[in-house]
């Protein structure tokens, strides 16, 4: 209460006297949370899950002091951020240590940008248990994009296990928490739609690469959260109808994707991961772990809305509401039919090398991921359509392609960047204000959300050079293949990462290191551009 | 006292540590298997624990199994390193002690993995004190009836070297065990079977079985529960 109280008052301090400053006290403490029955502990900043809203206009001075109150380090990372390496709050990485027991430590760094991010832990699987909320930066110069109002809708995944207890949950057992894996009887049913012969050859192909068509999502249990509300307690934003309503989508969860939709409304995005677009009116959007977009929507009838967020495995949604009152209710969507993956998400690379034989011409080139059962004629948001709003600085021709493969093994829960779970001395050096080309080639059956922290890197996604989208996180789909180009104007030593937690956590993180502009870092010779348009969907990130 | 010993050693493995952006942490997991079956005649217990300890490269694998009849136990019990070598390999090394009708210790060498179409797979070659060469092979896969009811056939094959007379084998295939185990999963931690066994013992220990007036094959079925921890 009392830092509450002080946050309180500096905040006001710095909206009176120190206009360039804004300063907040967080404190980081265990908490007993009980969403839907058994006391489990969690993670709180300043007492709430999420923590409070950060807000920020550019060009201010950030002073954040974190207090823990944990009996564990801990750590705050600013997601999406531009700033100095220390102030990343990774942990190991440019000399930041974490935030001992007791300790009290200040982040201190200029805001360079504006829009919507957030924060969250970096340690152990703190994030996952609870130590998560939003920043908002204003513009220094008049918002390009106007609204009536102006909403955070930051989801998230509750579980009741601790992020420890899943972790050695899953390294016991990969599928500890599957569900939904193909029976006897699907097979069945396959053979009974689509002949015998057929099922069993799928279900032979599948079983000869040893992975699951089901590997959707490998936690399940979740809840799901909207502003850190169950769907009981119904999240709900105010309109007067006509009104242009702001929503900045946060996807905070620890495992989850989502399909976002709000029925009766169109969605028009105007920013992803905090960077304005030209504005996109769609129905719904595939929304991966730790991006943001910013949509504006204007509900004309006097009635409630419902925003609904499905988890891809179609588990259950986060559910929120847009009503001209207090109270009121949408109706809940229906849910759509679980995808499973099909042979058109595989990585033809591994298929080629686990059998140099097989026809591929007979296949079955359809992706079952990117199937969101949306109806005819929904427009869902594709990766393809983000346009920078304002031009790129930077348009320089990359000197150098750098491979990124993903891989690992879902039987044993290792997940690889390189074919190396993370190791502290391996990464990926560039020099200073270096231009390349990261080709990122997921070998796995899972979409992978790839973060960089403190840069943003310029998605290729068919759009001109210099309108393409900046990004922090990435969504690179099974099988395919997404290459973005990436100006290394930030020095330090960058954790790069799957925005999964218990991907990162088994070992899906390396480090990407950009030499002091004074450093004379000579980078490797240029390596031949990979052919990476023979993947069928070429560079085009799809969803 | 072995059964007792290998229990204790399973459940008193240390617990779980999450790693901190590195990938060194170590882990556990064990899978036990007790059962019920009455055989000619005699209430038997039955135990087949499997378990280890360690990362994602190395492991410290310790087996067992065996059975409990009229307060007389016969069973084995494995320690092996066990070493991640490919996706979906290990390599193992390690000894296995038999204990019951006569002890023995064999030097144990193998892999454990997951073949091709899910075959849960363990090959091992094993040198004993006296010479003898053995070798078993152990292939199990899961049949999904329903994401809980779990069908699990198994087939394990066992050869050796050299004859023993005192323990009944023969030379060359000794016997094989085919096993149907139907299970209910619970959950992950906790789930009641019924099991089918059949044995058959093969070649030179089969004729060796007959002549002494034994039966050179069994059937047999029990009830268990499998836990993992
Ligand atoms: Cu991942």
């Amino acid at each position: 209460m009392k830092s509450m109280l002080l946050a309180g008052f500096f905040s006001l301090c710095a909206s009176v006297a120190l206009a360039e400053t804004r300063t907040y006290d967080l404190t980081i403490s265990q908490v007993q949370s009980t969403v839907g029955g058994k006391p489990v502990p969690k993670i709180a900043v300043n007492g709430t899950i999420p923590g409070p809203v950060l807000r920020f206009t550019e060009g201010d001075e950030a002073v954040i002091h974190v207090t823990n109150r944990l009996k564990t380090p801990t750590s705050v990372h600013w997601h999406g951020l531009l700033l100095p390496g220390v102030m990343d709050g990774a942990p190991g990485f440019n000399g930041f240590k974490g935030i001992a027991p007791g300790e009290t430590f200040t982040y201190r760094f200029p805001v360079r940008q504006s829009g919507t991010y957030w924060y969250h832990s970096h340690s152990l699987g703190q994030e996952a248990d609870g130590l998560y909320a939003g920043i908002v930066i204003a513009p220094k110069t008049p918002d390009p994009i106007q609204a009536d109002r102006d909403y955070v809708v930051l989801l998230s995944d509750y579980h009741q296990d601790s992020a420890a207890r899943i972790q050695a949950n899953l390294k016991k057992s990969s599928d500890y928490y599957q569900y939904k894996r193909r029976t006897v009887g699907d097979l069945l049913k396959g053979a009974h739609q689509e002949g015998l012969g057929k099922a069993l050859k799928s279900a032979g192909e599948w079983g000869k690469m040893r992975m699951l068509p089901t590997d959707l999502s490998d936690v399940t249990g979740y809840r799901f959260l909207v502003n850190g509300l169950t769907n009981a307690q119904n999240w709900t934003g105010l309109f007067r109808p006509g009104e242009r309503v702001r929503l900045r989508f946060i996807n905070a969860s620890a495992m989850t994707m989502y399909d976002v939709r709000i029925p009766g409304l169109k969605m028009t995005v105007v920013a992803a991961d905090g960077r304005p677009v030209q504005p996109v009116e769609v129905d719904e959007f595939r929304f991966g772990n730790a991006e943001t977009y910013d949509v504006i929507v204007t509900p004309r009838e006097d009635r409630a809305y419902t925003i609904a967020a499905e988890s891809l495995d179609r588990e259950g949604f986060a559910l929120g509401t847009l009503a001209p009152r207090e109270g009121m209710t949408g109706d809940i969507p229906a849910h759509r039919p679980r995808a499973v993956l099909r042979m058109g998400d595989m990585n033809m690379d591994v298929m080629m090398r686990d059998d140099p034989n097989m026809d591929m011409s007979q296949m079955d080139h359809d992706s079952g991921w990117a199937d969101t059962g949306a109806p005819k004629g929904a427009v869902v948001l594709d990766y393809a359509q983000l346009k920078s709003l304002t031009p790129q600085s930077d348009t320089r021709a990359p000197t150098r392609f750098i491979k990124v493969v993903l891989g690992g093994s879902m039987e044993r829960y290792i997940w690889t960047i390189n074919g190396r779970t993370f190791s502290p001395q391996d990464g990926i050096a560039l020099g200073y204000n270096e231009r390349v080309r990261l080709i990122y080639v997921n070998e796995t059956m899972m979409a992978h959300p790839l973060h960089l922290h403190g840069m943003f890197v310029q998605l290729e996604n068919g759009q001109d050079t210099d309108r393409l989208p900046d990004k922090h996180t990435v969504i690179v789909p099974p099988g395919q293949t997404v290459s973005v180009l990436l100006s290394a104007t930030e020095p330090g030593d960058w954790p790069y990462h799957c925005h999964l937690m218990f991907h990162m956590q088994s070992g899906m993180m390396t480090t990407l290191r950009v030499a002091a502009p004074e450093a004379g870092f000579v980078p490797p010779a240029a390596q031949p551009a990979p052919d990476h348009t023979s993947h069928g969907e070429g560079h085009h990130a799809h969803h | 006292m072995h059964i007792i010993k290998a229990v204790a050693l399973f459940i008193l493995l240390p617990s779980a540590a999450v790693a901190q952006h590195d990938h060194s942490a170590t882990y556990h997991a064990v899978w036990l298997e007790t059962a019920y079956s009455r055989h000619d005649g005699q209430d038997t217990a039955h135990w087949d624990a499997d378990g280890w300890v360690g990362g994602d490269t190395h492991k410290l694998w310790l087996k067992s199994e065996g059975e409990v009849r009229d307060g007389d136990s016969e069973g084995e019990v494995w320690a092996l390193y066990s070493r991640n070598v490919s996706t979906f390999w290990d390599a193992q090394i390690g000894v296995r002690h038999d204990f019951g009708i006569g002890d023995r210790t064999w030097l144990a060498v193998g892999v454990n993995g997951l073949a091709p179409y899910f075959f849960e797979t363990e090959a091992h070659l094993l040198l004993g004190e006296d010479g003898t060469v053995g070798a078993r092979l152990r292939q199990e896969n899961d049949l999904l009836l329903t994401n809980r009811l779990i069908l699990s056939p198994s087939l394990e094959l066992n050869a050796v070297s050299q004859a023993n007379p005192p323990h009944g084998t023969g030379s060359g295939l000794t016997d094989a065990t085919a096993a149907l185990q139907l299970r209910y999963e619970v959950n992950r931690r906790f789930a009641p079977y019924v099991q089918l066994d059949h044995q058959r013992k093969l070649g030179d220990t089969a004729k060796r079985a007959r002549a002494a007036g034994e039966p050179d094959e069994d059937t047999r079925v029990s009830l268990g529960v499998r836990w993992l921890f």
